[in-house]
């Protein structure tokens, strides 16, 4: 590829911030605060001196061209914000949404921000994006009144072209209106955003609009970048967890022509100008190890977490549990466990690094650009101003790209070697590395009076964290308590990082408790879906169950149905989300085919309902994996799965048919949908599983070994 | 020890004077600057690295650069043809038939190589088709839309 087509590519956005003054010089910057609900991150902003503006978050620049360009320190990794933030600034602007460009991440472009995940983009910062295009709108609103010398009380806008309503060929250009001026200018009271019924764009199914780029290969992402005199480093890694280099011996290595063997405290990397004669360098060099003792694996780990949990955080209560005991006919007492888990990203972890001086340019697969920054400044000791992250495409995170060892190993040999750096794991050093998502238990006592009602319900979650985790059935009697988080849980808890994965501590809560639904509902001698209807007082939720139930044909028949079906329920910060499943069991193998999922989900106001739809599908094809095979197995501090022959991610052959629900609900603010529907799978067939054998496995996933000892234990 | 390899790349001459057991993943990427083909596991296991040898789908990450000469080698970079796109490309973006983007060349060649050999293609016979290549964001449901109608594009 030429370096002329290469530069075009390179975005978004490698302008310096001196390119960005000469351009906003000829133009309309409108900036905008978050306030309320957004202010921690301003906080956060101010606390860290990162030297940014007090009063905004994000901001909008409209050229002299016409065309508006929207920065956000948000980061695009496949989940489409690429796509929908755009789609606010169109609706709100009035143009096109083929004249809305955005430059995202970008540490020296765009204002801070902690980061890409939690499905906050479209809930959290959605809505100042849009408060800053609607201010926009009334700035230039203004300056059209002046313009064409009528109130703006008489102007309209379509398609960025300002005009006297009364008089349309009275009109002037958004970019007529920018063009030769610097204007900073807020407007005051705030107007208000346009409600649903005004939306033009959002709304609406858009495509992806990074697709053509990244169907032709021309998507740039980090391992992608070139920078002229760089080198590959491949980095040493460790046999396990915790363990110190005893001894080093490189001379094999060093033999190669054109090597640099680095060794900087406990990094140790093979840096040269390919990136293949790296690798087979640092084969060659032969290194000693003082290994950690452990006792703990995948099978310990259980017994250990529940050993050294810290106190009980009470998360929800109401009722008295010893009154709701004493009404309930029948007790129910279970265990439900569930394993660490890998990000697997199809992209590891890669950066590259270009120190100079006290200042440093980095290219990273992150999704938190602005955490990087500061990490790569304290990694090689120069301010946090002189670094500059710059966002290529990010290939999937799912939480793994929030920690980013990468970048700051990258820095490091860059500041060593004097030149360009590039860091790009090796899938094995990618699951070594990981934050997996932790391994966690669930304990919970619950009863039922016989009669189809659930009268208490005592919760306990170890280390998954409490999201997901409050129930919203109506029982009068109820508590809910969380100890140690998925963050981590304190010192001595795992034995390797932990950290956020796609809807953390959901995925275990939900499979737990609409376990234990069903196993109450089979005791009662009653359809799932119609005990939970039972149970349930919430109407959206009803409603979003009904629409799931709907669109599968369910109809009511007791548990064990020998249907292979069931259908689950949850809430996930805001969303509502209602699956129902078909599967088949092959007894013989304990094999299970999931054969149709059908998933409602009710996620309020929808920006791009195309978008949405794919996120449901992303969720309930990856949420196959935690259900059916991931499970991350290790002896101490040593990751036994390094690779996909034994670490087992979902395939073609695994695709049920899918069917996706939006519930419409314009009466809610949009809430996330980059998670929800994958939090029900792991419960959606385990229920199922029940429903087709009778089998009950309280542990994920749901290998064929479990499945079949589940069936050779009920047979006894 | 350098040999001098000849090959098409992506329907033009190249000749390259380098060590033939490189794998051809380094070569396209680094030597050639073609990085539109992605690295993803190193073992063959994820299939983001596939490239056409001769119309074969291959794992250039396992594939020895010596093997290619006096063949025709394609990368995604060279699919489109006068500034038009592949058919297999313009269904993946109508469809949206890829998220990160990262295992979509991969996605793209193997399903080119399946299309050339079983133009009608029932759904069943694209996802065997496709067993071998990994997605972690989960278009899977898309990408064999995309590729049935790719077929019928044809």
């Amino acid at each position: 590829m030429k370096k002329d087509e290469r530069d075009e590519y390179q975005r978004p956005g490698t302008l310096g911030r001196r390119e960005f003054l000469k351009i906003a010089g000829g133009g309309i910057v409108v900036a905008v605060s978050f306030g309320g609900e957004f202010s921690f991150s301003q906080e956060e902003a101010r606390r860290r001196g990162a030297g940014y503006p007090e009063d905004f978050n994000a901001y909008l620049l409209i050229g002299a061209d016409g065309r508006v360009t929207g920065y956000t320190g948000k980061v695009e990794l496949g989940q489409g914000a690429i796509t929908s933030l755009p789609q606010m600034i169109a609706d709100e602007l009035d143009v096109p949404y083929q004249a809305v460009d955005m430059v995202m991440g970008d540490t020296d472009l765009c204002p801070w921000d902690m980061g890409t995940f939690g499905s906050l983009t479209t809930r959290m910062f959605g809505p100042a994006l849009r408060a800053a295009a609607a201010e926009a709108r009334a700035v230039l609103l203004e300056l059209a009144a002046e313009r064409l010398k009528v109130p703006k009380e008489s102007l309209s806008v379509k398609d960025g072209v300002v005009f006297d309503k009364a008089s349309p060929s009275n009109k002037v250009f958004y970019g007529e209106l920018a063009s030769g001026k610097r204007i900073e200018r807020h407007i005051s009271p705030k107007p208000s955003v346009k409600g649903v019924g005004e939306w033009a764009v959002m709304g609406k199914p858009f495509f992806h609009k990074d697709a053509v780029d990244k169907v032709t290969g021309k998507a740039l992402f980090a391992g992608d970048i070139r920078l002229p005199g760089m080198l590959y480093a491949k980095v040493l890694r460790p046999p396990a967890q915790g363990a110190k280099i005893r001894s080093l011996d490189t001379s094999a290595a060093d033999r190669i022509e054109g090597i640099r063997i680095v060794q900087d405290g406990d990094l140790v990397a093979a840096l040269h100008e390919l990136p293949d004669v790296a690798a087979t360098a640092l084969d060659l060099i032969k290194a000693e190890y003082d290994v950690p003792e452990s006792k703990l694996d995948d099978e310990t780990i259980f017994d250990h977490l529940l050993s050294i949990a810290p106190e009980a955080r009470v998360v929800a209560e109401g009722g008295d549990l010893k009154e709701g005991e004493s009404l309930a006919a029948n007790v129910f007492e279970e265990t439900y466990l569930n394993g660490y888990v890998a990000h697997a990203p199809m992209e590891p972890h890669t950066a590259l690094a270009d120190v100079k001086g006290d200042k440093a340019t980095i290219w990273a697969s992150t999704q938190a650009p602005f955490r990087v920054k500061d990490e790569v400044a304290q990694a090689v000791g120069i301010p946090p101003a002189g670094v500059h992250v710059v966002m290529p495409f990010v290939g999937g995170g799912f939480g793994g790209k929030t920690r980013n060892i990468q970048a700051s190993q990258a820095a490091r040999l860059s500041k060593i070697t004097g030149k360009p750096v590039q860091v790009a794991w090796s899938r094995e050093d990618e699951f070594f590395n990981d934050s997996f998502r932790p391994a966690a238990i669930v304990k919970i006592r619950s009863g039922t009076d016989g009669s189809g009602k659930m009268v208490f319900w005592d919760y306990g979650v170890y280390f998954a964290g409490d999201r997901s985790s409050a129930q919203f059935y109506s029982i009068p009697h109820h508590r809910t308590v969380s100890r140690g988080e998925w963050g981590g849980g304190g010192t001595g808890a795992h034995p390797f990082a932990v950290g956020a994965w796609r809807a953390p501590g959901s995925n275990t809560n939900v499979f737990a408790r609409e376990c234990q639904i069903d196993i109450m509902a089979a005791k009662e001698g009653m359809d799932p879906l119609e005990f939970r209807m039972q149970n349930l007082s919430d109407e959206r939720m009803k409603r979003v169950l009904a629409a799931a139930a709907d669109k599968f044909g369910w109809t009511l028949a007791p548990l064990p149905s020998r249907r292979g079906m069931a259908i689950v329920c949850a809430d996930y910060s805001g969303t509502y989300v209602a699956t129902a499943a078909q599967i088949t069991v092959d007894r013989k193998t304990g094999g299970i085919q999931v054969n149709r999922v059908v998933c409602a989900q009710d996620m309020g106001q929808c920006i791009n309902p195309q978008g949405a739809v794919i996120q449901i599908e992303g969720c309930i094809t990856m949420g196959l994996g935690y259900t059916l095979t991931e499970e991350l197995h290790f002896k101490g501090g040593e990751i036994l799965d390094l690779n996909f022959d034994t670490y087992e991610l979902p395939r073609f052959s695994w695709l049920p048919k899918i069917e996706t629900v939006l519930v419409p609900n314009n009466s809610l603010p949009p809430s996330g949908g980059g998670e929800p529907a994958i939090i029900n799978m792991g419960a959606v067939v385990a229920n199922a599983l029940f429903d087709a054998t009778g089998a009950r496995v309280r542990r994920l996933p749901l290998t064929p070994k479990r499945v079949k000892a589940a069936l050779a234990a009920m047979e006894k | 020890m350098n040999q001098t390899i000849p090959f098409s790349l992506n329907d033009k001459p190249m000749s390259l004077s380098l060590d033939g057991e490189r794998k051809l993943l380094w070569v396209l990427r680094t030597d050639l600057g073609l990085t539109g083909t992605k690295f993803g596991c190193g073992e063959g296991f994820c299939a983001a690295c596939t490239v056409l040898v001769d119309g074969e789908a291959v794992r250039s990450c396992q594939f020895p650069l010596k093997d290619v000469a006096g063949k025709t080698v394609t990368t995604i970079e060279g699919l489109a043809q006068n500034g038009k796109l592949h058919p297999l490309q313009e269904a993946f973006a109508r469809h949206d038939a890829l998220q990160c983007g990262f295992c979509t060349p991969g996605m793209i060649l193997v399903a080119h190589e399946f299309l050339m050999k079983n133009p009608k293609p029932s759904e069943k016979d694209v996802r065997e088709a496709l067993e071998g290549n990994l997605c972690r964001c989960g278009a899977h449901t898309r990408i064999v839309q995309a590729v049935m109608d790719a077929a019928g594009l044809k």
